[in-house]
């Protein structure tokens, strides 16, 4: 039986029924199909990193960095800027 | 013409920011018109609802993409903005930008030179946007940042180019591309910022927040031309008195 763990997602507290990747997330998160390696399946690039606890988690890392309860995740991309 | 970071060459020395544009169709129109060939963006919190494709739009438009480290204050932030933004964005290049306050949004110097050391020996191509102080500009090159990048004048504040001779003393005594970057208002400043001898001219606010963006960036893409060219072409030296352009001989005299 898997537990309900509480992460923060972007800042904000965020309840996820069991424990997800990292890949599982920036996929609903996006609406994206993504490869085990991270990438679109449909070919083009995301244009989106992870840190977790404030460490960058590579592309190819996600699908093995399982989110725990207390996790601070990031999910960042391009804005318009400078 | 063209100029060099890395192996990459580009034709164009106008770096734009996309920051500021009302929307993306603008900022679209503005980038076609203005030929640049390199282009910054800020990295933020991924928000599905409003989702921001300027990353798109620059994937579309075949523009490399420079990002930067914006609103940040502390080396530490700046260090991990930048690799976030080399995992996303998939390159090493990062406009290095770390503010001392909100008002001014002008570079720290000791968090900045920190970050840089730290970026370098990270494997970043390093942008270094700094103050115009030509000692802090050849420590950051010692460093070994790719560009250093003074400020005209404080971010948005269109009050052009506040120290030439900064900003000159900086450039003649570089080995990396110096750019000129913040504080550009109109055309003439980012002439001046070329005919001081800087290698680009990065700017955002005067094109994006200009009444006709499009058509202000034309007018920067042609000023950094004229003025790459004037610096280039030996300028007659100034003199405090006139000299006749039109020969004194031969003139007709009333008999």
């Amino acid at each position: 039986m898997t537990q309900p763990i509480t992460i923060t997602l972007n800042g904000e507290r965020r309840e996820l029924s069991e424990p997800m990747s990292a890949l599982a997330l920036v996929s609903e998160l996006t609406g994206r199909e993504l490869g085990a390696d991270g990438t679109p399946v449909d070919g083009t690039r995301l244009g989106i990193a992870v840190a977790i606890d404030g460490e960058v988690v590579r592309r190819g890392q996600w699908s093995q960095s399982t989110l725990a309860d207390g996790h601070t995740v990031d999910v960042v991309t391009a804005v318009q800027g400078g | 013409m063209s100029w060099s970071i890395d192996t990459v060459t580009m034709d164009s020395r106008l770096v734009m920011g996309t920051g500021g544009a009302s929307s993306l169709s603008i900022l679209d129109q503005s980038l076609v018109a203005s030929g640049t060939e390199l282009t910054t963006v800020a990295m933020r919190r991924f928000d599905g609802a409003a989702q921001d494709s300027v990353f798109a739009l620059l994937e579309r438009l075949g523009i490399r993409i420079l990002p930067n480290t914006a609103g940040c204050y502390t080396a530490r932030d700046a260090v991990l903005t930048a690799q976030l933004a080399r995992e996303a964005l998939e390159t090493n290049w990062v406009k290095l930008e770390v503010i001392a306050d909100e008002d001014t949004l002008l570079p720290d110097p000791i968090e900045l030179f920190r970050a840089a050391e730290e970026l370098v020996l990270d494997g970043f191509t390093v942008f270094a946007y700094t103050n115009d102080d030509p000692a802090l500009a050849k420590r950051l090159e010692d460093a070994g940042v790719a560009a250093v990048m003074p400020a005209g004048a404080p971010i948005g504040s269109g009050l052009g180019i506040l120290n030439p001779h900064n900003i000159e003393t900086i450039v003649s005594r570089a080995q990396v591309p110096i750019i000129l970057d913040a504080g550009v208002g109109t055309a003439s400043d980012a002439a001046l910022a070329m005919e001081l001898g800087c290698t680009a001219v990065l700017l955002a606010s005067a094109v994006t927040r200009a009444h006709d963006a499009p058509a202000m960036a034309r007018a920067m893409a042609l000023a950094v031309e004229a003025g790459h060219l004037a610096a280039h072409a030996g300028r007659i030296p100034k003199r405090p008195l006139a000299l006749a352009s039109s020969p004194f001989e031969g003139m007709v005299a009333p008999a």
